[in-house]
């Protein structure tokens, strides 16, 4: 089993979810985040006065999936939340020892 | 003889300008931030207060009181002693005196709370209060006594001002310049973010600054006549050519159109109109509106590459407005929009410029020197400055135990 974390602009994210949706991926957790990378944040600014913000507003999806469900995956997560631009993102993919549903107790690929 | 139309119009107009000490605290407060909101809210609101009481007892008759030597009205007028519902002989001959004195009142009021925005998120609240009242003493009266008492110095000069673009804008501009001079930057200035902690207020409080501004302008007619009229209209063309003007400007050097800078260019033009918004014709409105933004605009971005932290550009905007809107008149004044005022001179009158040039300095370097004694001899003293704590934790908490959102 693998774990899939991809951090994504905002408005990406009923895109992503809808692709993801269409390959069978049946659950997701999502979390409001704030972060910089390459892009380094972005340029405010008032009255001519120019601040950097560095951490910008990021959207992080986690999902677990079957390790032979792990490529298409991250690949339909790279078609749909590309814009072309600086600051679209990262995905992280891990290995991971176990999932247990809290209801029944069920491990492993039947708890996904 | 009293005109009930004339009545009912200064009415209203006070009530008018009396917002616009609210719409200018909601102003401020959106541009600060968060932890300040309050207190910044506060030294707008208190000087209802704090100058209505002083206006009643002594600063309507310092202003307009019996002259003494062209400088200063004597105090004969003391708690409004003989300021009845006659009409004056000399002042808005057509309402009872005391609808102009509580119309003069306003302006009196939202004079010394237009400085607060130079000193934002950094003065102590009794110093604030005492600061306020000895200018509104020391400055204010004077001043308006010497451009609009029946006697004054420099309205016998010549010198003219329609609303305020002396009395109210320079002074308080060279008082803010002064200010951030004694007082110098907030904690953190040229590093930390000052960022407005929320701009949907600076909007509505420059909507009604906007909506006050008629009553300012058009009431200083003293009349509901063709001369309120020509303010009126005046002083909306002005708020809007600043505002086009202003964003445009950010839009070509700074990349991208800003509410702030909307808002901001508003304020610039109606500012800047002022003292000849009942001189001029139209299309000089404008103009004076579109160079309002465009000035304004280029002195608040020097302020920053200079880092004079004058916190929410009183001197900038009041300031230079005042200043711009005075020289404009002198340039742009013709007797063909009212018999009443002058030509200048495009008008072929040069020596008005001229008249208006001398009114300006004189009343910029009394302000300026002036307001800076009254502020180092209060720090010497008692001191302006918040403690670092305080300023830390904000205005809110420190000064005035409350804060805005929890």
């Amino acid at each position: 089993m693998k774990k899939i974390e991809a951090i994504i602009k905002p408005f990406k994210l009923d895109d992503v979810k809808e692709a993801l949706n269409e390959i069978g991926v049946k659950g997701m957790t999502v979390t409001e985040v704030k972060g910089y990378g390459r892009q380094k944040g972005h340029k405010e600014i008032y009255r001519g006065a120019e601040y950097q913000v560095d951490f910008i507003p990021k959207v992080k999806l986690e999902i677990v999936v079957e390790e032979s469900m792990a490529e298409k995956v991250t690949d339909t997560i790279r078609e749909a939340a590309n814009t072309g631009n600086i600051g679209d993102g990262k995905i992280f993919v891990m290995s991971l020892e176990e999932v247990i549903r809290v209801r029944t107790g069920e491990k492993g690929r039947e708890a996904i | 003889m009293i005109n009930s139309g004339d009545t009912a119009f200064i009415m209203v107009s006070a009530a008018l300008v009396l917002l616009m000490t609210p719409g200018l605290a909601m102003f401020y407060g959106g541009m600060v931030r968060g932890k300040n909101v309050l207190g910044t809210i506060m030294q707008s609101f208190i000087l209802i207060g704090l100058v209505s009481i002083e206006w009643v007892y002594i600063g309507y008759s310092m202003s307009f009181g019996p002259d003494i030597g062209g400088f200063i009205g004597s105090l004969a007028w003391f708690g409004l002693n003989g300021v009845t519902n006659a009409p004056s002989p000399v002042y808005a001959t057509t309402i009872p005196q005391t609808v102009f004195m509580i119309y003069q009142c306003m302006f009196a009021v939202i004079t010394p709370a237009l400085i607060t925005g130079a000193f934002a998120e950094r003065m102590r609240f009794a110093p604030f209060l005492i600061f306020s009242l000895i200018w509104t003493v020391v400055v204010y009266n004077p001043v308006c006594h010497w451009i609009w008492g029946d006697g004054g110095w420099l309205a016998a000069r010549g010198v003219k001002d329609f609303a305020g673009g002396l009395v109210v804008h320079l002074t308080s501009g060279a008082a803010a310049l002064a200010a951030v001079m004694v007082m110098g930057a907030r904690k953190g200035h040229g590093h930390d973010k000052f960022v407005p902690h929320n701009l949907p207020m600076t909007l509505l409080g420059t909507g009604l600054l906007w909506f006050g501004w008629f009553g300012f302008n058009g009431g200083s007619a003293l009349a509901a006549d063709g001369v309120a009229a020509t303010a009126f209209v005046a002083t909306h063309l002005a708020g809007m050519a600043g505002m086009i003007m202003w964003t445009a400007m950010e839009w070509m050097f700074d990349g991208k159109p800003t509410t702030l800078g909307a808002a901001s260019g508003a304020i610039a033009g109606l500012a800047t109109i002022t003292p000849a918004s009942g001189f001029v014709t139209p299309g000089s409105a404008i103009f004076i509106g579109l160079l309002a933004g465009c000035a304004c605009y280029l002195a608040v971005n020097f302020k920053n590459k200079i880092g004079f932290d004058d916190s929410l550009d009183v001197v900038g905007i009041h300031g230079l407005g005042g200043l711009m809107g005075t020289i404009c008149l002198g340039i742009f004044a013709t007797k063909a929009v009212n018999p009443g005022g002058a030509d200048g001179l495009l008008a072929g009158n040069a020596a008005f410029l001229g008249t208006q040039a001398f009114g300006t300095v004189v009343v910029l370097v009394y302000a300026f020197i002036a307001s800076f004694i009254i502020l180092k001899a209060i720090d010497a003293t008692i001191g302006l400055r918040v403690s670092d704590e305080d300023e830390t934790q904000g205005l809110d908490l420190g000064l005035h135990n409350e804060t805005a959102y929890s």
